[in-house]
């Protein structure tokens, strides 16, 4: 029989706020052990909690983002547990009302990933286990969280993969996280079942908790996916429970099952006040959210006649895409700077991390000052190319590189002898071409361009050449 | 006159430096105390430095600030920089806070002289402050009888005169209820009118800092001082709160007074006669007595012991020995570690309440029992907001008795919830009210009312309790003990 992985995902993202969710620590991270603390984020009897706004206004921003219903009232909640890395005993969150409800994400074959809602709450600090002893580091406690729970819409590891990618992603281009995965910004817990493809119902699941690397991700549900099915094959039945993933053995263990599970005893946070927003704040927010990767994608490709895989190279990280916005401007032709991006610009740029902070010498506005010069047909492709890689290098305008006499052309007196030389020299190719072989005409182009430095029209050079053949 | 005023004239005057009346105080403390047990801390250090500070002042010839230079004290749950802030818990013991609470900040401010840190019932939970870990406090009366809880080290030492007010919290009624057993005056303000940052606490959406004062004149100056806004309590109420001492003495004929029937059910009858005899009184005064039904009151005390334990048992998780407190000696492991020390720092009274808290929040038991008593809470709320559409005040007795025997309450812990029937329901809707002496039984033991009114309306019933007081001195008694004006 053949399975269908069914997963929903639990994503935390650490809100990149200058101030924790409830007092006026730092929430940098890193950081000597409990340095960023004060009486109310270590829980000393009698502090109160006072809710940071820009936190609701980040949550808020998360939820317009993926297509969320704005909540005009939502409530703190306690969660209930007990953990000496929980200084309180309980985590201000978000259940009976959450700031954001519904909502989804779009994957790239046209599904939408359902959002069940989106909650602020605070992060937990985190335990030092050195020589035996186990120490406490309140600096993440109180440090903002938004926790994305979606429907279980999920069918198969791509689609997992490339719905994390995504939230990232938009994340990223609203400015509320940097999600870094490895510094723990953006950690992602798994529900997983499986169950015979055309089933409509649900298996049971089990859930992989804290995964902190896409690869992980992956492979967790790759093992887990496996295992599942195994068991089922086999005459088993897959129990609810929580499970951890072991990146160096590459396995899921248990960690608790349904019986052992939590009983958080959530109820309203009465040091709290209701958070109420109204429809104009919301709109407000709305028109400060800049354009989403998605929709600059298709615009790209609609508008801009730039072609789908590298509309979505350039809308990869906000920067990219926002180089490339200064950089059209004006031009009729978008597709050149999309090409010098992603052919030239990018070689510079080495790493993923390289890529998204795009630290590129050349201002887009020179680069723009560059392709104008292409539309009017005053420097040639190759030649702008050669004198692209000198400004990535110096950071100098273009006209640093191109001398007055590059821009003025050449007689046409000329490239027609550059083009009767070109064809002397090159027999062989010329028999080829008159033979069927339209490429080999290129031998003669390339003799052309590099005689000319580059200066010569291609398009021109062309037809001459063909003329001077037949 | 009140007490506060006459000091500070008394101060300003010459009489007497600061420095020397505060040592007459911490003299009275030394051997007063011993059968009171009203101070579980005394600061001596610290009240001699802020005395001192003031006669610096007066010898300068700068005016003074409304509670400057008055010896008074704070309850164990008021977080004071410093100073040892137990909750008279053993899991707190050795706990010295490192940040004052907002109301200590205020009074420090004004150089308020802080004697030291009163008994109380453990965290707060109790109606005789005997579950304290030092043992209860005693009442000044009759020292054979309990002060009252939660507050009772307050009461005591106002009512003992070993302070000349102090800071109490109510949650179910802590601060009233002592005061009515110690004959002296105590007001609970109204959610959100006083900063509960630094406040330890219990039940955080009924708990409310006030004074406990002898007079009702010191009441309205203390609360005038207290209720500030501050932006560190997001419950706190951020608007003004016109000043209470200017309209004690305003007239209130014509002053609708209202008395639920419900709320003289069940009431012993020393208590009743005497709340129907201060009616009276108020009729002579010119105010209108009025009658009528307010059957929510029902739900006041099951509503108030679900809601107050679901609290309390979050509130009270954080104490587990890592940071801060008692930690036990002998452990395997953390988990072994924060069982053992709850189990050993934590009283029965409190065990008690965790447990009742932590069930009714249990999942498959939420709906049945705390979501129904949030709904009966919007019940409660809504049924005194009709009753103050026809009254301007409600006349209650504050406790169903007067003063338990020592060690009578802690027999029993369901008799004993029950004797909070009066005063939890104010808790429960965020009411203010004032409880006050209004005579006293058969044994000498005082009786006390309450006067409750709308929210933040502090002012209208300090004004009618003003003006009984005025009229009854006779209910207001000094004790043997203390320093005497």
């Amino acid at each position: 029989m053949k399975y269908e992985l069914v997963a929903g995902f639990e994503t935390h993202i650490e809100l990149g706020t200058n101030t924790k969710i409830f007092c006026s620590c730092s929430t940098e991270f890193g950081g000597e052990p409990n340095s960023h603390c004060c009486p109310v984020c270590i829980g000393l009897p009698g502090t109160l909690p006072v809710l940071n706004k820009k936190v609701v206004e980040y949550g808020v921003m998360a939820g317009l983002a993926t297509n969320g219903k704005i909540a005009n009232i939502s409530k703190m909640d306690r969660k209930n547990y007990c953990y000496p890395d929980l200084s309180k005993a309980y985590q201000i969150s978000q259940l009976y009302a959450p700031l954001s409800i519904g909502g989804y994400v779009q994957l790239s074959n046209g599904r939408k990933i359902r959002l069940h809602h989106i909650h602020i709450e605070e992060d937990a600090g985190k335990l030092i286990h050195n020589h035996g002893d186990t120490y406490v580091d309140y600096n993440r406690g109180g440090v903002p969280l938004i926790e994305i729970v979606s429907e279980p819409d999920i069918r198969s590891i791509d689609e997992a993969r490339e719905y994390v990618e995504k939230l990232q992603q938009v994340m990223r281009y609203i400015g509320i996280s940097d999600c870094r995965m490895q510094e723990g910004s953006m950690r992602c817990d798994v529900n997983i079942s499986v169950r015979p493809v055309g089933s409509e119902k649900l298996g049971t699941r089990t859930e992989i908790k804290n995964m902190n690397s896409i690869t992980f991700i992956t492979k967790a549900m790759e093992y887990e996916f496996e295992r599942q099915v195994d068991l089922i094959e086999s005459g088993g039945q897959v129990v609810q429970e929580t499970l951890r993933y072991d990146d160096a053995t590459n396995t899921t263990s248990s960690m608790r099952s349904k019986e052992d599970a939590h009983d958080y005893r959530y109820f309203r946070d009465p040091d709290l006040v209701t958070i109420s927003i109204t429809d104009e704040e919301i709109e407000e927010i709305r028109s400060k959210l800049p354009e989403l990767p998605q929709q600059k994608c298709e615009r790209y490709i609609d508008e801009l006649e730039i072609p789908p895989a590298d509309a979505s190279q350039l809308t990869k990280y906000r920067n990219i895409s926002e180089y490339f916005d200064k950089a059209i401007d004006g031009l009729k032709k978008p597709k050149t700077v999309s090409n010098f991006i992603i052919s030239q610009i990018f070689r510079t740029l080495r790493t993923e991390e390289d890529k998204e902070a795009f630290a590129v010498k050349t201002t887009p506005e020179q680069l723009n000052e560059l392709c104008k010069l292409i539309e009017d047909g005053k420097v040639q492709n190759n030649l702008a190319k050669s004198v692209l890689d000198k400004m990535l290098e110096s950071g100098k305008p273009c006209t640093e590189y191109i001398t007055e006499e590059d821009m003025a052309g050449l007689d046409d007196d000329l490239v027609e002898k550059l083009c009767k030389d070109a064809i002397a020299n090159n027999p062989k190719a010329v028999e080829q071409y008159k033979a069927g072989k339209e490429k080999a005409i290129m031998a003669c182009m390339g003799y052309v361009m590099k005689n000319s430095k580059g200066k010569a029209n291609a398009q021109d050079v062309l037809a001459k050449i063909k003329s001077l053949i037949s | 006159m009140g007490y506060i005023k006459k000091i500070q004239n008394m101060l300003t005057g010459g009489e007497i430096t600061c420095v020397e009346f505060t040592k007459k105080y911490l003299e009275a403390i030394k051997t007063d105390n011993k059968e009171l047990n009203a101070y579980v801390t005394v600061t001596e250090e610290e009240a001699l430095a802020t005395a001192q500070k003031v006669d610096e002042k007066i010898a300068r010839g700068e005016e003074l600030l409304p509670l400057e230079g008055v010896p008074m004290t704070l309850k164990d749950n008021i977080s004071t920089k410093g100073i040892e802030t137990t909750c008279c818990s053993k899991i707190l013991s050795g706990y010295k806070p490192i940040y004052n609470a907002t109301v200590w900040d205020i009074l420090k401010n004004q150089n308020a002289v802080l004697l030291g840190k009163t008994n109380m019932d453990e965290f707060a939970m109790g109606s005789s402050c005997e579950t304290s870990c030092f043992g209860g406090a005693m009442n000044p009366h009759n020292t054979c009888y309990v002060s009252g809880g939660s507050s009772g080290g307050v009461a005591s030492a106002v009512a003992g005169d070993i302070a000349v007010f102090g800071l109490g919290s109510d949650t179910g009624g802590s601060i009233r209820q002592p005061a009515s057993f110690c004959g002296i005056v105590g007001l609970k303000p109204t959610y959100g009118a006083v900063s509960r940052y630094g406040l330890v606490a219990y039940a955080s959406s009924l708990d409310q800092i006030g004074p406990i004062t002898k007079t009702v004149e010191d009441t309205a100056i203390v609360f005038d001082n207290i209720s500030v806004y501050d932006k560190k309590d997001s419950t706190s109420c951020n608007k003004n709160i016109s000043p209470t001492v200017d309209t004690l003495n305003k007239d209130i004929k014509g002053k609708k007074i209202g008395i639920a029937r419900e709320y003289l059910d069940g009431v012993r009858d020393d208590v009743k006669e005497s709340i129907l005899a201060a009616a009276e009184k108020y009729k002579e005064l010119g105010a209108e007595i009025v009658y009528f039904d307010l059957p929510a009151l029902k739900f006041a005390l099951p509503v108030y012991y679900i809601l107050a334990c679901a609290e309390a048992s979050s509130n009270l998780g954080r104490y587990d020995g890592i940071r801060y407190g008692y930690k036990t000696e002998h452990y395997e492991g953390t988990h072994d570690m924060i069982c053992r020390t709850r189990s050993e720092g934590f009283g029965d009274e409190v065990k008690r309440r965790i447990l009742l808290g932590t069930y009714v929040l249990s999942a498959g038991y939420y709906d049945a029992y705390y979501k129904k008593a949030q709904n009966l809470r919007g019940t409660i709320i809504k049924a005194f907001e009709d009753a103050f559409e026809n009254v301007d005040v409600i006349l209650a007795p504050t406790v169903p008795m007067t003063a338990f025997e020592k060690g009578k309450a802690t027999s029993d812990p369901v008799e004993t919830y029950l004797t909070d029937i009066c005063t939890v329901p104010i808790n429960i809707a965020g009411l203010p009210s004032v409880s006050i002496p209004c005579g006293f039984n058969s044994n000498g033991m005082p009786i006390g009312m309450q006067i409750i009114g709308k929210k933040f309306d502090e002012a209208t019933i300090l004004n009618v309790a003003y003006k009984y007081e005025q009229v009854c001195p006779e209910n207001f008694k000094d004790t043997k003990w203390g320093v005497k004006l």
